[in-house]
């Protein structure tokens, strides 16, 4: 049986939206995300802020230096995914990085995520070899912890990665790289999804360089659901979470025409 | 005992590890195997020693320093001359190995971080001599610190890119120049600087640079010198590994690693084996100065180079092993300590060895005639002449 989050990347082209907990500041991050999903996003994730974000373009970058310097916390980050629990039934996934997952206590972290209704993590710096520094604790309270593949991956990880990959999503990275910036893909990307779908029981979704409606389309063409981060936290800046609203329906409406 | 470390997933103890993103996992690996081979390589470890040798000036000395020592009346102090090397400091030993790497494997351009700069000229240096593209990644502030190494890098056909993020320093020039790697590891060798960032990085720095302790061992054995201790300077800890590792079993031999405590250790400092907790940081699982949050915390030393926040495993693994020491040495201490080896011995060190130096202050009346204490002298002081006449004009 599939879980809620391959479930709600089911039956048609999913869209995956990534806010900043606490940008700009925790009032505002909360109605992003409630219009995000009003909008036509099917999961959320919530970037937990780190003060070193190595897998992070400028823009999210910067989004998370200014929400930590806006006072963000682990603690009232999980508050936000609890008030946000009572408003959406949309899955929730934290995305951060292993350190302040690990300096809150792993397993305490996964109590409380799981309480606040949090239904996975993804941890870009944590690759498959060094999973089980999180995985059991997760795995305990029934949240899910991502998978990722890259173009620089080679079929034989590719197979091992999604063959042990039992919930959630295949995260695959379109691009060597950082978050942020589009440009497109190319028929490197296509292969890479290709492969993965030889081995993988869960859907695929793309991110790092979707900008916009046309790399969203061209995500789904290939992909099962596309993922948009940089983009929409830079919307968010702009323009508030009106803004967030009308990126995300443009992205809905390209989405949905690919059927 | 401190085992043939690290294990099959680059741990020491329960340091260190690949904590990175899956895009360069396959490259750590494809790393790692190259490396490991190259290692038994009878005809590349040829080829590393003539270049050590023709190039960069080993074997360095081993000087006995007779007024410093008679300046504290107990051990003989001595030297491990690095500040002689090409280029003016220990990580050229480093930078030469990780360049002929590269060029094994392929590779046609190198990105490397740096604090002092010390690394990022020895970067750009071997990248010169073997024709590789080199782009250097140097906080704003550092550059602005240490704006004469920039100039020698750019003369040395590399490319110094600023970094403004965070806090403008090395941990922040590392994030990118890790960055830059994730984005073109096809054709791109991350030359990293320090014994630190995700396996195997720290095993083959530890390598390169234990060149430093297997020479003071050998010159020490031809002198019969009976020594007491080892003392390096410890930001990332390449030198302070590259002395202690060839040590590492010879118990009756202290080994004393001296951390940046900047203004004091109650106050900003970058003493992080002393002040900070285990964490994940650029790769691997270590010591970090970090807030409650896990957030990395701002650091400070005068002393470019070890203005870092974090620390190579294998120095967390041996401070919980109980193999070797840490401690701390301020601003002030190091500065007196330039300004004393410059005096009596007509040396001046690297703000970073000064450290080193500084802690013969309580390392030596602990010692006895006919011991020998040995400090590694990791680098040499040009480039930091006009930040101490700063600091002295500023204290006057």
């Amino acid at each position: 049986m599939m879980d809620k989050i391959a479930r709600a990347l089911t039956g048609k082209k999913g869209l995956i939206a990534y806010i900043t907990a606490g940008f700009p500041d925790y009032a505002e991050c909360e109605r992003a995300v409630l219009t995000a999903v009003g909008a036509g996003a099917d999961v959320i994730e919530i970037g937990l802020p780190f003060s070193d974000p190595l897998a992070d373009g400028p823009v999210l970058q910067k989004a998370s230096a200014d929400a930590l310097f806006a006072g963000a916390t682990t603690e009232k980050t999980l508050r936000l995914a609890n008030r946000l629990r009572q408003k959406t039934a949309a899955p929730l996934l934290i995305m951060s990085y292993i350190n302040p997952i690990a300096a809150f206590g792993v397993d305490r972290f996964a109590a409380e995520a799981a309480a606040a209704g949090i239904d996975g993590l993804i941890l870009p710096d944590v690759p498959e070899e060094e999973k089980d520094v999180a995985a059991g604790a997760l795995e305990k309270r029934g949240l899910s912890l991502i998978s990722f593949i890259a173009p620089t991956s080679g079929e034989e990880r590719i197979a091992a990665i999604c063959a042990r990959a039992r919930t959630g999503f295949i995260y695959c990275l379109a691009r060597t790289g950082v978050t942020g910036a589009g440009g497109g893909f190319d028929q490197a990307t296509e292969n890479l999804v290709r492969t993965a779908r030889q081995y993988a029981h869960l859907p695929i979704a793309i991110g790092f360089g979707i900008a916009d409606a046309k790399t969203a389309r061209q995500a789904a063409e290939y992909a099962d659901a596309a993922i948009v981060g940089s983009a929409l936290v830079e919307n968010l800046r702009q323009g508030g979470h009106q803004a967030v609203g009308s990126f995300i329906r443009s992205l809905r409406r390209e989405l949905d025409r690919c059927g | 005992m401190i085992k043939g470390l690290p294990d099959k997933r680059g741990k020491f103890g329960g340091f260190g590890g690949r904590f990175v993103p899956e895009t360069v996992m396959p490259a750590l690996l494809g790393l790692e195997k190259e490396y490991l081979k190259l290692r038994r390589d009878r005809e590349f470890q040829t080829e590393l020693r003539r270049w050590l040798r023709g190039y960069a000036g080993r074997p360095t000395t081993l000087y006995r320093a007779d007024r410093l020592s008679k300046h504290y009346g107990r051990a003989a102090v001595y030297l491990k001359r690095e500040d002689l090397l090409h280029t003016g400091a220990h990580k050229i030993n480093n930078a030469i190995g990780q360049a002929l790497l590269a060029l094994r494997m392929g590779k046609t351009r190198a990105v490397a971080e740096t604090g002092a700069g010390q690394h990022g000229v020895a970067a750009a240096t071997a990248c010169a001599l073997f024709g590789l593209n080199c782009v250097v990644y140097m906080g704003e502030e550092d550059m602005e610190r240490q704006r004469l190494n920039v100039f020698r890098m750019r003369m040395l056909g590399a490319e110094v890119r600023p970094v403004a993020s965070g806090t403008g320093t090395l941990k922040d020039a590392t994030s990118e120049a890790i960055r830059d790697w994730v984005a073109n590891v096809r054709d791109t060798h991350y030359i990293i600087g320090t014994a630190a960032g995700p396996h195997p990085y720290p095993l083959l720095v530890r390598d390169f640079q234990s060149v430093i302790g297997r020479e003071t061992k050998a010159q020490a054995a031809k002198e019969g010198l009976r020594i007491s201790k080892v003392i390096a300077c410890v930001g990332g800890g390449s030198n302070a590994i590259g002395m202690f590792f060839p040590f590492r079993n010879d118990r009756s031999i202290e080994k004393i690693g001296v951390e940046a405590g900047g203004r004091g250790l109650d106050k900003e400092n970058a003493a992080t084996i002393n002040r900070g907790r285990p964490g994940f940081l650029h790769g691997s699982y270590s010591y970090l100065m970090q807030d409650g949050e896990g957030q990395v915390l701002p650091v400070y030393s005068l002393s470019a180079g070890l203005d870092y926040p974090g620390v190579g495993p294998e120095h967390a693994y041996y401070h919980e092993a109980g193999a070797a020491r840490y401690m701390a040495v301020t601003d002030d201490e190091a500065i007196e300590a330039f300004k004393l080896l410059t005096r009596l011995e007509g040396i001046i060190p690297a703000l970073e060895s000064a450290h080193a130096l500084a802690s013969l202050e309580t390392v030596m009346p602990g010692t006895a005639p006919g011991e020998a204490v040995i400090v590694c002298l990791s680098g040499r002081g040009d480039k930091d002449v006009e930040m101490v006449e700063k600091y002295l004009g500023g204290k006057r």
